[in-house]
């Protein structure tokens, strides 16, 4: 347990991701051919005031309220110092 | 009937929509995103606009302000809220409408007219249209792209919940007058109580000939005539 938690937010499995589609066309048209897929998604690092598991717990709770649309995204937590 | 228009910040379309009642001759306040009081209004609109910047999601942060907790309740208790727009996603976001709305699937701001199909007219927002009427209405968004699972999305066809579809000019639902790739071509839908509704175009901008229509009046219509015959619109 540390104090800080590193968020990362992204689109479900199945679900359409328009700008990750968009960008991987402009990565073919760069000429590059290595990438078949793009999954766009986004990135928080909240600093926390304690390090105990009711911190953690609020964390969760943010996540799901606020950070990621649970209809749509799943989000995973890292902690780090 | 007296209407309550919320103003959030960046909401933009709030004086259009107090203009739209204010065209029926009905009493209309405005509600401040951090007041918890509901004014004695008897239909809540959710206006278009960028509510806190549509930082996040659109929809997310505005969905937490003291009026919103107002409005849950108003709504649970079953008197009717009409989200526009960004009240939409307003509400999809607060849990009070199924479903989310994502980037539009080209990615772009679209700002023109549409058209869409009146879906049913058993509802108080559209008791004044028949079913199947066609609108012309304007759309302004670049996060209208209606999402839902597909057993969700059968859910809604099945309990009626789906009152509005993009449409081309004869009412036909087609992939070519989808604008933002929304399943199902949804362009609004309702809770399974019917008093809460959500759509992306904007009937508060087509309420006058001079805008270019003024097919969006037979929404608000639909309120008063639904107050007329004695819907549950009066607060109790």
């Amino acid at each position: 347990m540390s104090k800080r938690a590193i968020i990362y937010i992204r689109l479900k499995e199945g679900v359409l991701d328009p700008q990750g589609v968009t960008i991987q066309r402009a990565i073919l048209n760069m000429g590059y051919d290595a990438v078949s897929s793009v999954r766009s998604g986004k990135f928080f690092e909240l600093e926390l005031s304690s390090d105990n598991a009711q911190a953690a717990s609020q964390v969760d709770d943010i996540c799901r309220k606020l950070l990621a649309n649970p209809v749509i995204e799943d989000f995973r937590v890292e902690y780090s110092q | 009937m007296k209407f309550g228009v919320v103003t959030f910040p960046g909401s933009n379309c709030d004086y259009d929509a107090y203009a739209a009642a204010k065209l029926l001759g009905e009493e209309v306040t405005f509600l401040w995103h951090q007041s918890s009081d509901l004014q004695g209004a008897d239909v809540i609109i959710l206006p278009g606009g960028f509510s806190y910047g549509d930082y996040l999601r659109s929809g997310a942060i505005a969905r937490f302000s003291p009026i919103m907790k107002e409005v849950v309740e108003f709504a649970h208790a079953g008197f009717p809220v009409l989200g526009i727009c960004n009240g939409f996603q307003v509400l999809v976001e607060s849990g009070l409408l199924p479903g989310a709305l994502m980037r539009n699937d080209h990615l772009r701001f679209s700002c023109r007219f549409i058209h869409i199909r009146v879906e049913r007219n058993d509802n108080i927002f559209t008791a004044a249209a028949s079913t199947g009427d066609i609108l012309k209405i304007p759309i302004a968004h670049k996060d209208g792209n209606y999402y839902n699972f597909t057993a969700d999305i059968d859910a809604l066809e099945k309990n009626g919940q789906i009152l509005f579809r993009y449409c081309d000019s004869r009412g036909n639902i087609t992939p070519e007058s989808n604008p933002n790739g929304s399943m199902a071509n949804i362009a609004g839908i309702c809770n399974r109580e019917g008093n809460v509704v959500g759509l992306m175009p904007h009937p508060e901008r087509a309420v006058e000939d001079i805008l270019g229509s003024s097919d969006g009046l037979q929404i608000f219509n639909s309120i008063k005539l639904s107050l007329a015959r004695g819907k549950k619109l009066e607060r109790a």
